[in-house]
Formats: structure tokens, C-alpha cells, sequence
């Protein structure tokens, strides 16, 4: 047997290895992870209603990323801006579920996809008439600086992302079990020809749905904005990681959208680092790769059902 | 005494197919009217017109009041419960919700924690099960849930959908003995669409046959039952 070419796993292994920096590359996987999360999050609440992709998610977290930005340049406190720019996403998605999607309802869900589409290209356009193409810097929530947890060396800011993700799903899957509003959309989602049956505005549930991804939206660019800058395309790339951590999860499974998410966020960092073919720009292939590969091996997801279709 | 709910001339539509032709009915405050007939007569679409989930026409009053262009949620909210065909079951969500969404509309407390009660009076195993997927009940066990659901919104009439469809005659028994139950001692008024005649003569006070989309007989139950057309195509004897 001639001896072994030094080979691309042989390569990983030579590459400097400490537990602290594969520590430290975890945690801040799941920082960003916890960003992919919140945004395929809202993308799972509209897909388990209504079993459309809404493709102009990305764009929507833009445009109130950019509506975040105005608010604190205007001077108010970041505390008080950002909790109210979730509020005008919020009512934002309302609106626009009541009067851009409502009317197209009951037509096949690809006609309703390709609406999404075309709101992606003009929410772009808008945001960019509105707020000018140029990169702008972002105040983050959180300061600037390190926390030593057992001989790691965690920032702040990657804490902060991780706490506020998690207490937004939290909070989210509080109101579903507990509220009759949280009640009445999941019985939109599990079964929305008996839901009118019982009294449920089916229709509002619908765009209580958007509201919630939207704003859900607008905290993944709030959180994300720090580091990508803000421009009118900062969400592109992130929209894709966020379809990949949502069909890992399981398109149908709120739960597997944030694990999907969290475990996506991992993924890449860990890739980006040990790796060496994967470069800051190829972390697009990896997210790539994620899907094709659960899309062949298992396309319900890891929390997905694998039930048939309903007819 | 005039009718809680009346039909007159009500057409229904599926696209260009007509289901149907025409059809007037009343059902009593306090009694159970059952609409028999073969398959496609158009029984479903009799309970579909009255809930509006279906493209109709002609009047349909209920306590006095014009349905018009109601949709399906409004018309649940003056009284009306609907169980559908396939018995509408919310199958990801647990037993327990599917009860309570059967209160969703209503928002007195303490009136309807004791409805569940009652409820669990009636179908104890719905305690037993409270936390599982209603999808994996037995048929049986989801038609009677649809009914206590139904049941929580304290309807003041229930469109009941071919309840005894692909189930054990025991079971058929037991969900018709319930109904005669609470049609007896709390006055529930129902219309009650169903393929299984001998049954539904038994418990209705009255009856209309139906036949493609056309009410070709209607009288009470007792008279039906005796009637020869209906003993040869319903009955079997």
C-alpha cells in the first residue's frame, strides 16, 4: 500500500485545534443560528396556514430593520424603538396579508407564491427608494465585549442574540398553547375547512399569522443589521439560510424550524472554520447542500411528519 | 308556532352541476328532523346550504332571521352547529382542544368549564384521553368528540352529518341514543342528514326523503316508517 496523500481530512486535522476555539465557534454558530431561527420561523407560521412560502420575507425584515434605523436616528432610545418597530412590522404584515393577499385567497397556492415574489422585488425597490442603496452601520442591543464561561471566551452580543431568539419563541409558543388566539390558529393550520365551523374568522387568523411572521421578521433583521450592515440586500442571503434551517426542521414544525435554525447556524460556523474549502462565500453552498441533502434523505425534515398530502 | 329554521326553495350549486332543485323544509324548535336518501341526493348539501359552504340561493330563515350572506363563522355565531361529512376533526390537535374549540366563540368562563363536564358526563373517555392527537381516535371516538364539540357552543340547532357513516352498528346505536337523550331531556333541536333510515326514523319526529335534490316525501317519522316506498328503498323489507 503506498503511503496515504495527505488528503482534505488529514488537512482538517493538521489545522491548529484547541476545545476552547471549537467552543467558542459553537457558540457563536448558535448566535447566528438563533437569527436563521426567527426568520424561518415566520416563514413556518405562513407555510402551516396556508402552505405558501412567503419569498418577500426576507425583504419585509429589511424595510423594518430600515424603519428601526429611522426611529433611532430621529433619537429615540433603541429600547424603546426597536419593541415599537416590532409593533409596526407587525401591523404591517397585517395590512399587507388584508389587502395584498386577501384578494388572491382562493387561487392555487403557486399564483399566491408568485405574489410573494413580486412583493420581494418591490419591497426591495421600495426600501431602496425610500432609504438610498448605501451600507449603513447598525446600533446593536447589546455591548461590545467578552464574558469568560469555563475558560471560553463568549461576547456579549452572541449571548444577547441567543437570549432574545429563544425568549421570542418562547413567547410565541406560550400564546399558541395558552391564548384562545393561539387556539384558534392552530386549528387554522391543522384543519381550516372545520375551522369557520366553529366560529373562527379564518381570514383574521390568516393575517394575525403575517403580523406574527413579520414581526417575528423584523427581529431578525434588528438582531442580524449589527453585523451584515444595513443595506436593501441584507436579508437576501440570509432568507436562503433561513429556507434551509426551516426544510432541515421541517417545514411544518414551528419546533423544527428554531432547532433547524440553531443547528444550521452550527453547521456553517463549524464548516467555516474547519473547512478549508468553505470561505466566508461559500457558507451559500453549505446552506445549499443542507437542503438538497435533506430534500433526497428525509423531506419532511428532522421534525416533520411524513404523512401524505392533503388533498 | 312558527319554525326555528326554515328552508324555502333553496337551490345549491357546485360550479355548473345543480345539487339542488329547490328544496323547502322546517325543523321545530325541540325536535330532531331527519333528511334520508341515497348517496348524491344531495343531503350533505341541504346542511352546506344552511352554513353557507356552498353556492346557494332562496331563503333560509332561522329564528326569524335571514341567513342572506352570513359566511360559515357568523352562522355559527346566531346558534348554529355544524358537523360536517368526515366529522371535521382537528387531528393534530389533542382531544382537549378539539373540545374547547368548540366554545370558541363563547366567553363565559365558568358556563363552559361546567358544558365540559357535562360533556365528560356523557363520554367519559374523552377524560381518559384529553392529551392525544384527536387523529388517532377510532371513528367511532371522533364522531362522538365532533358531537360534544359541537355540543360546547351550546348550538340552538345542530346540522349533523351522516353520523353513523363507516361505523360499528354499536357505536351507530350509541351516538343515536345520546342525541335522543339530549333531545329529550335539554331540548336539543337537530337536523340530522343520514343514510341509515331505520335508525334515523327512530329517533327523529320527522322526516323528508330526498331524491336528486328534490324533497319527493316528508311527514312525521312514525308515518314515514310505515310508508312502502320508503320500507323498499330505505328500510329493506
Amino acid at each position: 500500500m503506498p503511503s496515504a496523500a495527505p488528503t482534505w481530512a488529514t488537512e482538517v486535522a493538521l489545522a491548529a485545534f484547541s476545545w476552547q476555539e471549537l467552543a467558542q465557534q459553537v457558540v457563536s454558530g448558535l448566535a447566528s443560528g438563533g437569527i436563521y431561527a426567527s426568520l424561518a420561523l415566520a416563514l413556518v407560521l405562513i407555510y402551516r396556514a396556508t402552505r405558501v412560502i412567503n419569498f418577500a420575507q426576507g425583504e419585509l425584515a429589511t424595510l423594518t430593520t430600515f424603519v428601526a434605523w429611522s426611529l433611532t436616528n430621529h433619537g429615540l432610545n433603541k429600547w424603546v424603538a426597536f419593541p415599537l418597530t416590532l409593533l409596526i412590522a407587525f401591523a404591517g404584515g397585517v395590512a399587507l396579508e388584508r389587502v395584498v393577499i386577501r384578494p388572491v385567497e382562493r387561487a392555487p397556492v403557486l399564483t399566491v407564491v408568485m405574489l410573494t415574489i413580486g412583493l420581494l422585488i418591490g419591497l426591495n425597490g421600495l426600501t431602496a427608494w425610500i432609504w438610498g442603496g448605501e451600507t449603513r452601520s447598525f446600533p446593536s442591543l447589546f455591548s461590545t465585549g467578552t464574558v469568560d464561561v469555563g475558560g471560553v471566551a463568549v461576547s456579549y452580543a452572541d449571548i444577547g442574540v441567543i437570549g432574545v431568539t429563544l425568549g421570542a419563541v418562547g413567547l410565541i409558543s406560550l400564546f399558541f398553547r395558552f391564548t384562545k388566539l393561539g387556539l384558534g390558529m392552530r386549528a387554522v393550520a391543522a384543519n381550516p375547512e372545520t375551522s369557520p365551523l366553529v366560529g373562527i374568522r379564518v381570514g383574521w387568523m390568516l393575517a394575525l399569522g403575517w403580523g406574527l411572521a413579520a414581526a417575528l421578521g423584523a427581529l431578525s433583521g434588528i438582531l442580524v443589521a449589527p453585523t451584515v450592515f444595513l443595506e436593501p440586500n441584507m436579508m437576501q442571503a440570509i432568507l436562503l439560510y433561513a429556507f434551509a434551517a426551516a426544510i432541515l426542521g421541517g417545514l411544518e414544525s414551528p419546533l423544527g424550524a428554531v432547532v433547524g435554525g440553531l443547528l444550521l447556524g452550527v453547521i456553517l460556523n463549524l464548516a467555516g472554520r474547519y473547512v478549508p474549502e468553505v470561505g466566508g462565500e461559500s457558507r451559500l453552498a453549505v446552506a445549499l447542500a443542507v437542503i438538497l441533502i435533506v430534500l433526497t434523505i428525509r423531506p419532511s425534515g428532522l421534525f416533520g411528519r411524513t404523512v401524505g398530502r392533503r388533498v | 308556532m312558527s319554525a326555528l329554521l326554515e328552508l324555502r326553495d333553496v337551490e345549491a350549486r357546485y360550479g355548473p352541476v345543480k345539487a339542488l332543485h329547490g328544496v323547502s323544509l322546517s325543523v321545530e324548535e325541540g325536535s330532531i328532523v331527519a333528511v334520508l336518501g341515497a348517496n348524491g341526493a344531495g343531503k350533505t348539501t341541504i346542511l352546506r346550504a344552511i352554513s353557507n359552504t356552498v353556492r346557494r340561493s332562496g331563503d333560509i330563515v332561522f329564528a326569524g332571521r335571514r341567513l342572506g350572506r352570513a359566511g360559515p363563522d357568523a352562522v355559527m355565531r346566531l346558534g348554529i352547529a355544524h358537523v360536517p361529512e368526515g366529522r371535521g376533526i382537528f387531528r393534530e390537535l389533542s382531544v382537549w382542544d378539539n373540545l374547547r374549540l368548540g366554545a370558541y366563540v363563547r366567553r363565559d368562563r365558568a358556563a363552559v368549564a361546567a358544558d365540559a363536564e357535562r360533556m365528560l358526563g356523557h363520554f367519559p373517555w374523552i377524560a381518559r384521553r384529553r392529551g392525544q392527537a384527536a387523529g388517532t381516535l377510532s371513528g367511532g371516538e371522533q364522531q362522538m368528540l365532533a358531537l360534544a364539540r359541537a355540543l360546547m357552543g351550546r348550538p340552538r340547532l345542530l346540522l349533523l352529518d351522516e353520523p353513523s357513516l363507516g361505523l360499528a352498528p354499536l357505536v351507530v346505536r350509541e351516538i343515536f341514543r345520546i342525541l335522543a337523550e339530549l333531545n329529550e331531556r335539554d331540548g336539543l333541536t337537530a337536523l340530522v342528514v343520514e343514510q341509515n333510515a331505520s335508525v334515523a326514523l327512530r329517533v327523529s319526529q320527522s322526516a323528508c326523503v330526498l331524491e336528486v335534490g328534490r324533497v319527493v316525501l316528508a311527514g312525521p317519522s312514525t308515518e314515514l316508517r310505515e310508508h312502502d316506498a320508503v320500507r323498499r328503498s330505505y328500510l329493506g323489507y
